[in-house]
């Protein structure tokens, strides 16, 4: 070793040091974050809005992805460290959030796009993105026939094998109860008494050893390729990615629940003028268009529907055929009741 | 380091006295560089690494968030005998602290703790902010005119209860125990005991996985120590490629491999031993696999570099004294390797009872162990104080075993020496 | 356990059923390592066997796709600069440790080593609010102390252990022939202990590039490392691009197991020579 190791060593040390200085100096100061719910949504959304964003106003978008934990959101709040700007939220979250104070109030005037959308996306603090449904999906080459209804899938006799649910009360508790012949449009009355509450975990024990919970969007079109699970509920947008990978996977509409998805800007962003740009750009007819042929979630801007085909069109769950049965989503039980059911779900589904 | 460096310096130019002195002298001046030289690590530890974790146990106890978004009522509300309705005072605190509360989170924070009081405390306080009146005569009648639960004297037990800065409700919780509105303290309901099964599940999960891995490690580790050099370092690579292989590829690996299409289901079918896949993954099943997998270099290896200082000479003069060749192996090999065994036992059931990534990604909801728990309160649903409740037991337990584990470790280089 | 010519029948089915049960337990340890490998070559885009064809799409992916070059991009920053922290504090503990005995030593050590026993849930917790309350959440910075912690006890250890045979009248030596004690240290320590200052540098490093617990706690997208974008790519968004990037991990592996091995070699040459 030579003479020169000594202070060679030192400096070394010394940059370090002061790089890791100059890092935490820039702490806090993070890039324009899109924050969704991923997967083939996600790939849609890089396509038809961040590409084009950056391209239009050469901000980059750093995308993350999130299943919907609200309580992240909420400690970014509380303990002042933003480091999402936009997120994509379901609409019980938007009105929590929005009344907690967690959500930017939506200047509409300075948006100017109000009278581009469907009313169902102009809210206090959110902008719609999309009509989305959760879905019956089933692999049609695994099964003696189609299932029509939630009560076939609970039907393990006929349909032997395990079932896909979301990991959460929210829409798993919906189909318990149409399963157990509550027709649709009386789903909500049934289950804001505790007696409905009662009845819809009473019809998940039926089928509890027969479930496989998801929480990933991705996940129910892998496990029915795979051939884990024979039927799931899914997002219908993924199941529909799947279709085009040649998988014969299949969606019963009936008993479908659907609802918008929004986007939101946290409190306490420091890209607010950003964001309104970027959703902005989210709103046109052409970029919904775009998202909505990769992937067949209901645009909120009407004008974008007739540039989409005839078939693409036939897969949204806005078109009159799928809505046949469908359950739309009601936001106001869900910011009342939520919290509670979601607890008692957990317990219940940890045991 | 320049503490070292001055001290250094000094010693040429010290005084002579005695022998003894000087000796003594160096020897202190050798403990005072040695502690100047561990210093920076242990300070930097003591920050980054032990205030926070005392910081986290603190919030098992902490019980502030009443007293630091309603801090009026909070103290009021303490003096409250809890006989009949608070007086005026109180009504009107709250009615001005709850609409000051919608900003910067506040409305979330009392929301959430007081829902750990009751669960539908929440909705409550949103349907109260949304009917309040800017002004009122008697703020009393005017928040019961909103809701008939502000004249029962539940809600403001409730209240009183998260006003203290301390509660030992989450660690009591962390057990499955609770106040009754006495104050004494009972079993939670039976529908909504989880944790002593969450524990029992933690606890059974690590030792099955431990078990299993000195099953499978201890005679790989015994081929691997008998077996000549070349061949077992050949063998070695084995265990050390998938040890420095990231847990999330090896994880990833065994969804692949243990789903319904997935090999092993695959091989099972096509040799005719099950008609139908079976399932594998998301459940207790795939779990043990993928942790087993993990974790069993952490066996082999120190198993086997004991197994390598064992003499098979020993052994042999047994069997040559007539003993057969299988107690011969028990009661005259296997007690020679029992540091191995305790270490490898230790360190891998130490290991497997935070684990948190693999049984997320490869169990169900009813193969989730404690640390999934302090995870999810911490992400999904803000209840920092159980977080915390969950995460000092499970601590606690670890450096119990860590205890243990050092004890042992530290004999085993004694009997080397 | 070599077979006697002698051995009685018994014998044998026992030698070879051992024989067996070893092979069975490397080839599961082997096996999904190796599984994992020819998906990423899949023109497909489920994680299945059997392959629908060959393809290098998802290579193509992964390196066109800014999430995952940006998530290998910060892991390159995080770790060489939580392993140099790691190894800088660790070795300086290691002598430290060495020089001297007093009372409490055992406790320090315990102390030192103990980020590798506590449950990463609990590090990550501890950290996340720590971290929030002095601004260092979702920082570059506080990504590489979380991580040069985790560290640490690998470079304690290895040094540690490789000081054991070290003879310390080479320091009396150089400091007695006018040498300084940091020159002493870089000219006559540094290069007998470096194997094992760089193998605990190396399990350092491998520490932060595969850590992925205590990440998604503490860091922001913009923070994201290869590990995070693994973990929601494994949950969110199966993809063979999963297996692609396990492909490339596997190779590093290769290295580093490589890189161990030379090492390993390098310090028993060393220790045979004194």
């Amino acid at each position: 070793m030579t003479k020169t190791t000594q202070p060679k060593a030192a400096r070394r040390i010394i940059n370090t040091t002061l790089l890791t200085a100059g890092l935490a100096l820039s702490a806090g100061a993070h890039a324009f974050t899109v924050i969704s719910f991923g997967g083939a949504s996600g790939d849609a959304m890089q396509e038809a809005y961040y590409s084009p964003f950056t391209e239009k106003s050469g901000v980059r978008v750093t995308a993350g992805d999130y299943n919907g934990e609200f309580a992240r959101i909420r400690a970014m709040v509380e303990t002042g460290n933003i480091s999402w700007d936009v997120v994509e939220v379901e609409s019980p979250e938007l009105a929590r959030g929005c009344f907690e104070g967690l959500f930017v109030p939506i200047d509409w005037e300075r948006l100017g796009i109000k009278d581009q959308v469907i009313p169902e996306a102009v809210t206090e603090c959110g902008v719609g993105i999309m009509v989305w449904s959760t879905v019956l999906a089933y692999d049609a080459d695994r099964l003696p026939r189609a299932p029509e209804s939630w009560a076939d899938f609970w039907n393990v006799e006929e349909f032997p094998g395990m079932r896909g649910l979301r990991r959460g009360a929210k829409y798993t508790l919906e189909a318990a109860l149409m399963a157990d012949g509550v027709p649709a449009d009386e789903v909500y009355d049934v289950l804001a008494t505790a007696e409905g509450v009662d009845r819809a975990f009473a019809k998940l024990d039926e089928l509890q050893a027969h479930i496989q919970w998801w929480e990933a969007g991705a996940q129910p079109p892998q496990w029915l390729v795979a051939g884990d699970v024979v039927m799931s509920s899914a997002y219908n947008g993924r199941i529909a990615a799947a279709q085009e990978e040649g998988r014969n996977l299949q969606i019963t509409w009936n008993g479908s629940v659907y609802d918008l998805d929004y986007w939101t800007i946290i409190e306490g962003s420091k890209h607010v003028d950003t964001a309104y740009d970027f959703i902005r750009l989210a709103s046109q007819a052409e970029t919904q268009s775009v998202y909505s042929s990769r992937i067949p979630y209901g645009p909120v801007n009407p004008d974008a529907i007739a540039l989409l085909s005839d078939k693409q069109a036939a897969q949204m769950p806005t078109h009159a055929d799928n809505l046949v049965g469908a359950l739309a989503m009601n936001t106001e039980f869900w910011v009342d009741h939520g919290e509670e059911l979601e607890q008692r779900f957990n317990s219940w589904a940890s045991r | 380091m320049t503490a070292a460096m001055a001290t250094l310096e000094q010693s040429p130019s010290g005084k002579t006295s005695g022998l003894k002195a000087q000796l003594r002298r160096a020897e202190r001046l050798r403990k005072i560089k040695a502690v100047a030289l561990i210093a920076p690590l242990a300070i930097f530890l003591i920050i980054i690494f032990v205030i926070p974790i005392g910081n986290m146990l603190w919030r098992s106890i902490d019980n502030t968030e009443l007293q630091q978004v309603m801090p009026v009522t909070a103290a009021m509300v303490q003096e409250w005998d809890g006989s009949d309705l608070p007086n005026e005072a109180v009504f009107a605190s709250f009615a001005h602290e709850i609409r000051d509360s919608r900003s910067g989170g506040g409305l979330g924070r009392i929301g959430r703790r007081l829902n750990y009081e009751d669960p539908t405390f929440r909705t409550l306080l949103t349907n109260t902010i949304r009917h309040l009146p800017a002004e009122a005569d008697s703020w009393t009648l005017a928040l019961q005119e909103i809701s008939p639960r502000w004249g029962e004297t539940s809600t403001w037990l409730a209240i009183q209860r998260a006003a203290p800065a301390t509660t030992d409700r989450y660690l009591l919780a962390s057990v499955d125990l609770k106040r009754n509105d006495a104050g004494k303290i009972e079993a939670v309901e039976q529908n909504q005991r989880i944790y002593q099964s969450v524990f029992k599940r933690t606890l059974l999960i690590a030792g099955g996985v431990t078990l299993i891995c000195l099953f499978l490690g201890f005679p790989l580790a015994y081929l691997l120590a008998t077996l000549p050099t070349g061949t077992s370092n050949l063998l070695l690579i084995f265990v050390l490629l998938p040890f420095w292989t990231s847990l999330l590829v090896r994880t990833a690996a065994w969804i692949v491999m243990l789903q319904s299409g997935g090999l092993v289901n695959t091989g099972l079918i096509m040799s005719g031993i099950i008609d139908t896949p079976i399932q594998l993954v998301f459940n207790r099943i795939g779990v043990f696999f993928a942790m087993v997998h993990i974790l069993l270099p952490f066996m082999v290896l120190p198993l086997y570099s004991v197994m390598k200082g064992v003499s098979p000479s020993y052994q042999r003069a047994a069997v040559s004294l007539g003993a057969h060749p299988f107690a011969a192996f028990w009661q005259v090999y296997v007690p020679q390797t029992i540091s191995g065994i305790a270490a490898g036992t230790i360190l891998v059931f130490i290991m497997a009872i935070g684990y948190y990534i693999t049984p997320a990604l490869v169990g169900g909801p009813s193969d989730q162990m404690v640390s999934y728990y302090v995870a999810y309160y911490t992400n999904t649903t803000n209840n920092w104080g159980m977080a915390a409740a969950l995460g000092s037991l499970l601590l606690l337990a670890t450096l119990l075993l860590y205890l243990i584990y050092h004890k042992l470790v530290n004999q085993k280089q004694l009997v080397r020496s | 356990m070599a077979l006697q010519p002698y051995s009685s029948p018994v014998e044998h089915i026992w030698f070879w059923t051992f024989r067996i049960f070893c092979a069975l337990v490397l080839i599961f340890l082997m096996l999904p390592v190796l599984v994992i490998i020819p998906l990423s070559f899949s023109s497909g885009s489920f994680l299945t066997y059997p392959l629908p064809g060959f393809s290098l799409q998802w290579y193509q992916t992964i390196f066109s796709s800014g999430p995952w070059m940006d998530a290998l991009k910060n892991s390159m920053i995080v770790a060489p600069l939580a392993t140099i922290l790691a190894m800088v504090f660790g070795t300086m503990a290691a002598v430290g440790l060495n020089r001297a005995d007093f009372p409490g030593k055992g406790l320090l050590l315990a102390l030192l080593i103990s980020p590798m026993v506590v449950p990463l849930v609990i590090v990550a917790v501890g950290m996340y609010f720590f971290f929030a309350s002095v601004g260092l959440l979702n920082s570059y910075a506080g990504l590489v102390l979380a991580h040069a912690v985790l560290g640490v006890p690998f470079v304690v250890i290895t040094v540690n252990a490789t000081l054991q045979g070290f003879d310390y009248n080479q320091m009396r030596a150089g400091a007695s022939l006018g040498a300084s004690p940091l020159r002493v240290f870089f000219t006559v320590v540094l290069p007998q202990i470096i194997p094992g200052v760089a193998s605990g540098g190396l399990f350092a490093f491998a520490t932060s590039f595969d850590e992925v617990v205590v990440a998604l706690f503490i860091a922001s997208p913009t923070e994201r490392t290869l590990p995070m974008q693994m973990f929601s790519g494994i949950r969110e968004n199966i993809s063979p691009a999963i297996a692609a990037m396990a492909t490339i991990m596997i190779l590093l592996s290769v290295l580093l197991l490589l890189v161990m091995e030379l090492l390993r070699r390098r310090s028993e040459n060393l220790r045979s020579t004194q």
